[in-house]
């Protein structure tokens, strides 16, 4: 059997390697060798800070109490690990991309920056957190007790007192040397980490050691261990299953907000990847740290007198048995749970309250806020976090004095969990719905804060410590509703599941309710767009929208907060990655957004976000700024909107080119059958020509013959020059070179003439026209306009094929134009030739009656866009039917 | 800028089973919440105390399946990448 003191010199030695462990990898991680320290195992490791020592000693008593349900403690971590995909990698993300240093700076963060929000959490968090630490050093004394027996020693109080005020110093000592060495809170703390992932790995053995040893040395193996369960006097299972779930929801629930769960999940979180091991190896941690524990506490009953403390079987039972080894293995476990627990909840309580309560009240405290001297917000944030981790410490042993550490501490556990779980309702309400506001987190936790210090904080100091009987029996002031534990009326719960339902829903019905009554400012709405679509990796707008502040004054405070090595270094990094020689980058709003960002990560982000306020004037982003930004986007909506028409435009143009080309093929095929039939056209009078002209010179013939041969030359030379004259005529109408004569005269006079002179003397072409409509006074180049006329009365006449051709003359006046439309009976142009037959050379027609080149209605278009008038084929009349629209009056 | 890609329809055959290990990782919770509520049923079924080492068997049972489903899944999730990101229908 060992001595009290060899266990002292046992705990001294084990207390001194894990300093030695912490100052080995603080050293290797200072000369960046810490790539083993940043393993998921050991990420791993630091998460089993959630197994307490309220769990390592206290779970065999809570199972030989109350059977199964113990296990419910870690059935939620359990759940909430491997549904990681849900919250934990949006926490871990949000975490890294907004550096956030603890829950309240979670919270105060994602609702604009809010200070108030912030000590609102922090309050709760030390509120809840407080008992819990007493809760440890409580164990942690117990357990030398334990000791202190087997040499017959019985402890009195002030020995309780000693040991416990000793544990708290020695724990404040070395919390303070690892945990405060560097001001940036969202840095790992490599040395802690790594001694929590060794008193991890102890406190794993000594329990996995003491229940096999229950299991293979004392019942004789597993088949005789479930006998014996069987047999025993522990009632594995009696409740009705309100407890059950509600304890599963709570510890799930206090997994994600324990301050110090979220400093180890979150905060020292290195890498998001590692969040895929612990997904699976956290639980089988917790899996095995449980898997012996109702077997502890079965053979711990069986063994033990009966009246022993069932919290201390895990040390008893060995102890019994005479494995001083074994026992002193358990000390150090149950050592190893309550010191990590320690470490890191006082590390991360100390950070909340030096960020969001100490240095905000001493910054407003400082009258003058340019003339102070480098790194003194450095300076003050470190001493805040060392005296607030000397305070919370001096907390927890004031709180286990008073409790008198009796069997009130014990159940102050799962109360504790339910305080810090008032703070889910605004966490996830923050990272999953954009419309919450900082006012209904506010609501919701105070609310919550109420409840839970009403229903459950307060009687469990017991009777008439705050709350009298009479109140627990009639409620305050007459108001039976209010009864501490039958809250509107509802008797009958266990208090603790009453507790935790009412704080939940009131809390939750607040922060919904007043989130949508209220309207958030810009800043909570930018970070609650940050917030919640953290993986949409999108540029959000940019916090600070004038940068009037000069590098200069950013760099000073910077090194007020930072120290001047790390914020000249950041500065010199920002101007190197802008391109600029020098030291001081532009002062850009994308530039004070990280410099935020990294003071955030020091003193949170309601104190960088002021502090960089001060400077830059306050000029932070407003609803105006966040309405341009939806304006942007709104542009780029409409611009693109403007190429989708722009597309469909050029589609309709590359329509038209389309056709045009196929109109161009149609010509070209028809220039090509023109010019062999104008070679043709010129060949024949030319060969009559020749051939006349030779029989002419050889001479000796008839008078008569001469005559007509001389005739036929004749005529053939007329039909040569009138093809020579319309080319030449087409060719200066097209040229723009003709000259027009203006003339006055009357358009049935201009009929007349056109009529008369289109060669109808034949009597085959009947014409109709109408006198009276053609009675206009015409003022333009009427020589040309008859021209015109004439073509088309001449066209009428040449191909109309009706059997009893006639024309009909149709003048109209529409709107200031004059309209003369003539219209044959005839079949008419083919639709598919009506776009070709104003164009030179086209020949609709058959070869056989064409008399013409083709050239009458290309020069009758010409000559009407010479005088400002059109003429166009109507596509709807029974015969071919031209209009010719007249140049309007000048006035 | 211009204005963000629209979530593809249909996917390669890759990234449709990255789609239901990341479905799968999702349930996972609620398969274990379903699982272990069993238990409240107990109650009601015989005497008081008739739950015995049997019930302890169970929990871990289930304790198991989920970690092994768990690791499982792990194993094959992808880390993020920026188009997953963009056509994660939850996340």
């Amino acid at each position: 059997m060992m001595s009290f003191n060899a266990l002292i010199f046992a705990a001294l030695a084990y207390v001194t390697l894990l300093f030695a462990v912490a100052f080995w990898a603080d050293r290797r991680a200072a000369v960046g060798r810490a790539e083993f320290l940043q393993s998921p195992w050991i990420y791993t490791l630091s998460i089993s800070i959630y197994c307490t020592a309220w769990t390592f000693y206290g779970a065999v008593g809570y199972a030989a109490r109350s059977g199964l349900e113990f296990v419910t403690i870690y059935l939620g971590p359990t759940l909430v690990m491997v549904g990681w995909w849900w919250i934990l990698r949006r926490l871990v993300r949000i975490g890294r991309a907004q550096r956030i240093t603890s829950i309240a700076d979670l919270v105060s963060s994602r609702f604009g920056k809010s200070t108030q929000l912030g000590m609102i959490v922090t309050v709760i968090s030390v509120i809840a957190g407080t008992p819990y630490i007493a809760l440890q050093l409580q164990s942690v004394t117990l357990s030398f007790a334990v000791f202190a027996q087997v040499e017959g020693v019985i402890w009195e109080a002030a020995d309780f007192n000693a040991t416990a005020i000793w544990v708290a110093i020695g724990l404040a000592v070395f919390t303070i040397l690892f945990g405060t060495r560097n001001v940036d809170a969202n840095e790992r703390h490599n040395g802690i980490v790594m001694a929590i992932a060794v008193e991890a790995v102890v406190k794993l053995l000594a329990l996995v050691a003491v229940g096999v040893f229950v299991v293979w040395g004392i019942a004789g193996g597993v088949g005789q261990m479930l006998t014996r369960i069987d047999a025993s006097e522990i009632v594995l299972w009696d409740q009705s299953g309100s407890r059950w779930i509600s304890l599963i929801f709570l510890s799930g629930a206090a997994f994600l907000c324990l301050p110090r769960m979220f400093q180890v999940l979150v905060v020292e979180n290195t890498d998001e990847r590692h969040l895929h091991i612990a997904s699976w190896a956290f639980p089988l941690y917790l899996l095995l740290m449980s898997l012996f524990v109702v077997p502890i506490a079965v053979v711990g009953l069986d063994l033990l007198p009966s009246g022993s403390n069932p919290d201390l079987f895990v040390l008893t039972v060995p102890l019994h048995e005479g494995k001083g080894g074994l026992a002193v293995l358990s000390f150090l476990g149950g050592l190893s749970s309550a010191t990590s627990m320690v470490i890191v909840a006082t590390i991360a309580l100390a950070t909340m309250v030096s960020n969001h309560i100490v240095v905000p009240i001493w910054l407003s405290l400082q009258a003058n806020q340019q003339a102070v001297i480098s790194g003194d917000v450095r300076f003050v944030t470190l001493l805040a976090r060392r005296l607030s981790i000397t305070a919370i410490l001096a907390l927890g042993f004031v709180y286990y004095r008073m409790s008198g550490g009796g069997t009130a501490l014990a159940a102050i556990g799962l109360i504790s969990f339910t305080g810090a779980v008032q703070i889910l309702p605004a966490m996830l309400g923050g990272i999953f719905w954009r419309a919450a506001t900082g006012r209904g987190a506010a609501a919701g936790l105070l609310t919550g804060l109420a409840v839970w210090m009403w229903t459950l904080f307060l009687p469990s100091f017991g009777v008439d410590a705050f709350i009298s009987q009479a109140v627990m029996d009639n409620g305050v002031l007459g108001a039976a509703w209010l009864r501490p534990q039958a809250l509107f009326g509802m008797a009958g719960l266990d208090p603790l599941v009453h507790g935790i339902m009412w704080s939940m829903i009131l809390n939750t019905a607040m922060f919904v309710f007043v989130s949508l009554l209220t309207f958030p400012a810009p800043l909570e709405r930018l970070q609650g767009a940050q917030f919640v679509n953290v993986f949409d990796h999108s540029t959000a707008a940019p916090a600070w929208t004038s940068a009037a502040a000069g590098a200069e004054d950013l760099l000073i405070m910077s090194q007020r907060i930072i120290g001047s090595t790390q914020a000249q270094a950041f500065f010199e990094q920002e101007a190197v990655s802008q391109g600029k020689l020098g030291f001081l980058p532009e002062v850009t709003p994308a530039f004070i957004e990280r410099l935020e960002r990294e003071l955030a990560g020091s003193v949170g982000a309601a104190t960088a976000h002021a502090m960089i306020g001060q400077l830059i004037g306050g000029s932070s982003v407003s609803v105006e700024d966040l309405i341009a930004v939806a304006d942007e986007a709104a542009q780029i909506l409409e611009y693109s909107n403007r190429l989708e028409a722009k597309s469909a435009e050029q589609e309709r143009t590359a329509r038209a080119l389309r056709d045009a080309n196929a109109k161009l093929t149609a010509l070209s095929i028809q220039k090509d059958a023109f010019l062999s039939q104008i070679s043709h056209e010129l060949r024949t009078p030319m060969t009559s020509i020749r051939s006349f002209s030779e029989i002419l010179r050889e001479g000796d013939m008839p008078q008569d013959n001469l005559n007509r041969y001389a005739g036929i030359i004749h005529d053939e030379a007329i039909r040569l020059t009138r093809l020579l004259d319309d080319l030449l005529d087409l060719a200066v109408l097209e040229n723009g070179q003709v000259e027009l004569h203006e003339q006055t005269g009357q358009l049935s006079d201009l009929l007349d003439r056109a009529v008369g002179a289109a060669g109808l003397h034949d009597g085959v072409l009947q014409v109709v026209r109408d006198r009276i409509s053609e009675d206009i006074t015409l003022s333009t180049d009427l020589d040309r306009l008859a021209q015109v006329f004439i073509n088309l009365i001449a066209n009428a006449r040449k191909y109309c094929n009706a059997a009893d051709p006639t024309l009909t003359i149709r003048v109209a006046q529409l709107g200031g134009h004059v309209h003369v439309d003539f219209i044959d009976n005839g079949t008419g142009i083919a639709p598919e030739n009506q776009a070709l037959i104003f164009e030179k050379f086209s020949r609709v027609a058959d070869e056989g009656k064409a008399g013409g080149a083709g050239l009458g209605l290309a020069i009758c278009r010409e000559i009407m866009v010479r005088l400002g008038g059109e003429v166009i084929y109507l596509p709807l009349e029974k015969g071919a039917a031209f209009r010719v629209v007249l140049p309007p009056e000048k006035s | 800028m211009s204005r963000p890609p629209k979530p593809p329809v249909f996917l390669q055959r890759a990234n449709y089973r990255q789609r239901r290990v990341r479905d799968a990782a999702r349930l996972i919770p609620f398969v274990g919440v379903v699982l272990w509520a069993l238990p409240m049923s107990w109650a009601q079924s015989g005497d008081e105390g008739h739950v015995g080492s049997g019930g302890l068997i169970y929990i871990f049972a289930v304790w198991v399946v989920l970690i092994v489903l768990a690791a499982f899944l792990a194993s094959r999730i992808r880390a993020d990448t920026p188009q997953d990101a963009a056509d994660d229908p939850k996340a």
